[in-house]
């Protein structure tokens, strides 16, 4: 049996959001910008799909949300946009964002920090979020904008996003938020939440890879990252894919409908719950950042004596595929920087392992993951020097 | 950065068979009883190397034969990634058999290549020879702890990457006679910070006392000292050339020549120079003037006169200068 339990590094895409992609690949080909029938046919699932993504997160009309290559790119183009816009243009000079945010806005902070800029990396408690009145505290006069994450990666904990867009709104600071691992996973509207830009991806909830979206809320600017021809009302240069944005704009309303939410809340969140915890009946596991206010999907699970590296070996000697931020498990040799954040027990760091579900696990899928990590727990604790003859007490959660 | 560097695989598809075996069914690993050494005759030692924190663990047992020294059984435990444990039982295997002395001069470059599949090629992906390292150093935790020594004694050079085993000195030697200026090269000159990476920057994967950019700061700041000492040194014994001077030398030499040879003419005229800046711009000296008083404005300032600074300067300084009046 194979069991996918990986679906925040990405998604399998829904087979009806691959069939309704499949027609602009070798049928409806035509560019969406040429006058001919050939373009113009594409138009009408293009419409549809943008009405898709608006309805997805609530945007009003009036807003803009550009088709991107994926949240990436979005990031880059709000940050990067900022920059040139209120840093080079203006006589702002600050960022406000967190330490544990995806390093697509890490990576860009840092880089404009090699460029001058002033950024603010504000840390988070021992439960992995941080509280809206920091964003507050750190708001200065020169603050250009806040970025704040919806919801994180590793841990799938939410951040108080309407709290911090309502300190941002009264302070006139932009918020842009990346909430690629929030959408499909919990309600997403940005009329309610004082967001003036937002980030998705549609590989995160069973769309095409390559494809995003960023959303700017109307009487907020945006240069251009890309520039070239007209296309997305000037905001986005290139040709729009056209395949990749129906896919996503299906995907979009597939992931957001109130039944599709109900059953990530309910369903997918019973077997994150079961996988969870069976594995915690195993001595000396913790969930990190405790079970509380999280994506359903979600769960990073710190297993004493047992290296991440190790443990994804051994699970995927037996086909179930997870993932760990530890440091072995990448060419970065650092350790997790999420994991890092919380700063409470460094030898966490290296034990992680996070399992992500999506709608398409089926029990059996949960019961075979089980019994295979508890063997290679097994196994590996067997191996291990550090677990042998350091025992701690068991705790289930962090 | 070119074609195969591109898209990047799985680092497993990089693992040798040995070390897949190894992960999978490591052959030494376990522990041994006092009860096990007894049995066997020999004395149990038991060393700790690494910590969970660090990502790294390995505890090895040996049981030595006191009065051969040799190693009569050896095996381990490990907290580490796959290619960590893989490491730590070839490395376990490779002390078997052994004496102590002979144990310790087993490097993390001999577990490495005890587990390849083909002599050419590595066992492993180069961000992860740090995992042999570990076994390297629990071999001499454990015979310090047998000898009663300090693990420390075992090393007679400062290892700086320990990954390619590259010295201290080595890498002092390298930059001073090649003139390197980044730590790129001393990469491409010796491999230290091609594996692992740690030695190069503070924030890697291991701490380290000394990082190459601080011995690259360091051989540069003192190659800069010498060679000023030597500039000094050559002013001092009226033997320096132009070219070997320093800025302020050259200013100053400049000056002198102007002093006896240019500004008295100028003065007669009312008028007068500074020098501005030189620059390099090899193989020539511009040196940037500024005329004062008089000569300024002076149609002559960029004929005659320029021509007649540049002749004694070329003459009495250096034949590349040349003057830009601005």
């Amino acid at each position: 049996m194979e069991v996918y339990l990986d679906n925040n590094a990405t998604t399998k895409v829904d087979p009806e959001v691959f069939k309704a992609m499949e027609p602009f690949f070798c049928h409806i080909y035509g560019n969406p910008n040429s006058l001919h029938k050939f373009g113009a046919g594409t138009h009408p699932k293009m419409v549809e799909a943008l009405d898709y993504l608006y309805s997805g997160i609530n945007a009003n009309d009036e807003d803009d949300i550009i088709i991107t290559a994926n949240a990436t790119e979005s990031i880059n183009a709000v940050i990067k946009g900022i920059w040139v816009d209120k840093i080079l243009n203006g006589n702002k000079n600050h960022i406000i964002t967190s330490e544990v945010e995806h390093p697509a806005v890490t990576a860009t902070c840092k880089f404009l920090e090699s460029q001058g800029v002033r950024v603010t990396y504000l840390p988070v408690n021992e439960k992995g979020v941080l509280e809206a009145q920091q964003v507050a505290d750190y708001i200065k006069e020169d603050t250009a904008l806040v970025t704040i994450m919806w919801a994180n990666n590793e841990t799938g904990k939410l951040f108080p996003i309407k709290e911090i867009g309502q300190i941002c709104k009264e302070a006139g600071v932009p918020f842009h938020t990346d909430a690629t691992q929030a959408i499909g996973k919990v309600p997403v509207d940005v009329q309610d939440t004082n967001v003036n830009y937002l980030s998705f991806s549609a590989h995160k909830f069973h769309g095409p890879k390559g494809v995003g979206g960023l959303y700017i809320q109307k009487g907020f600017d945006l240069i251009p990252l890309l520039h070239g021809g007209e296309q997305m009302g000037g905001h986005r240069a290139g040709t729009v894919d056209v395949a990749s944005m129906i896919g996503m704009g299906l995907a979009m309303k597939l992931a957001t409908s109130q039944e599709a939410l109900e059953y990530e809340n309910t369903e997918v969140r019973r077997l994150r719950d079961k996988l969870e915890n069976a594995i915690l009946e195993i001595p000396e596991t913790i969930v990190i950042g405790g079970k509380d206010n999280r994506t359903p999907n979600t769960t990073l699970i710190s297993i004493r004596g047992v290296e991440g590296e190790s443990m994804l070996w051994d699970m995927n000697q037996k086909t179930i595929g997870a993932s760990t931020g530890s440091a072995c498990a990448s060419e970065d040799l650092e350790a997790n920087p999420v994991m890092n954040a919380f700063g409470s027990d460094s030898e966490l760091a290296h034990t992680g392992v996070r399992f992500s579900l999506s709608r398409f696990n089926t029990e059996e899928e949960i019961d075979y993951a089980i019994d295979v990590i508890k063997g290679a727990v097994a196994r590996l604790r067997g191996i291990s020097s550090s677990y042998a003859y350091t025992p701690k007490n068991h705790v289930s959660e962090l | 950065m070119a074609k195969n560097d591109l898209i990047s695989g799985s680092i497993w598809d990089e693992y040798s068979n040995q070390v897949i075996r190894r992960m999978d069914d490591p052959t030494h690993q376990g522990e041994i009883t006092e009860e096990r050494a007894k049995e066997l005759g020999g004395k149990l030692i038991i060393a700790d190397f690494g910590a969970e924190s660090c990502g790294d663990a390995v505890r090895l047992y040996w049981c030595i034969e006191e009065g051969t020294n040799k190693i009569l059984e050896s095996k381990f435990k490990s907290f580490g990634c796959g290619t960590a444990i893989a490491s730590s039982d070839a490395m376990a295997e490779l002390c078997e058999g052994k004496t102590v002395d002979e144990a310790v001069k087993i490097t993390n470059i001999d577990v490495e290549k005890a587990l390849r599949d083909h002599p050419d090629v590595p066992a492993v992906p180069p961000q992860k020879m740090h995992c042999s390292v570990m076994a390297y150093d629990v071999i001499k935790k454990a015979a310090a702890t047998y000898k009663g020594v300090d693990m420390e004694s075992f090393e007679t050079e400062v290892i700086i990457c320990e990954c390619a085993r590259v010295t201290l000195g080595t890498i002092q030697e390298v930059i001073k006679l090649n003139d390197l200026k980044t730590v790129e090269e001393i990469t491409d000159y010796t491999k230290a910070g091609a594996f692992c990476k740690s030695c190069i920057k503070p924030g890697g994967h291991e701490e380290k006392d000394i990082y190459l950019v601080d011995i690259l700061n360091d051989v540069r700041a003192e190659m800069e000292q010498e060679k000023l000492k030597e500039a000094a040194d050559a002013s001092a014994a009226g033997s320096s050339t132009f070219d070997k001077m320093t800025i302020v030398q050259r200013i100053k030499t400049i000056d002198e020549v102007l002093d006896a040879d240019i500004r008295p003419m100028l003065m007669m005229d009312g008028g007068n120079m500074e020098i501005i800046d030189i620059k390099e711009n090899m193989p020539f000296y511009d040196l940037y003037i500024r005329y004062l008083g008089a000569c300024n404005g002076c149609a002559s300032g960029d004929t005659g006169t320029l021509y007649a600074i540049e002749s004694v300067l070329k003459q009495k300084v250096d034949e590349n200068i040349r003057v830009l009046p601005i």
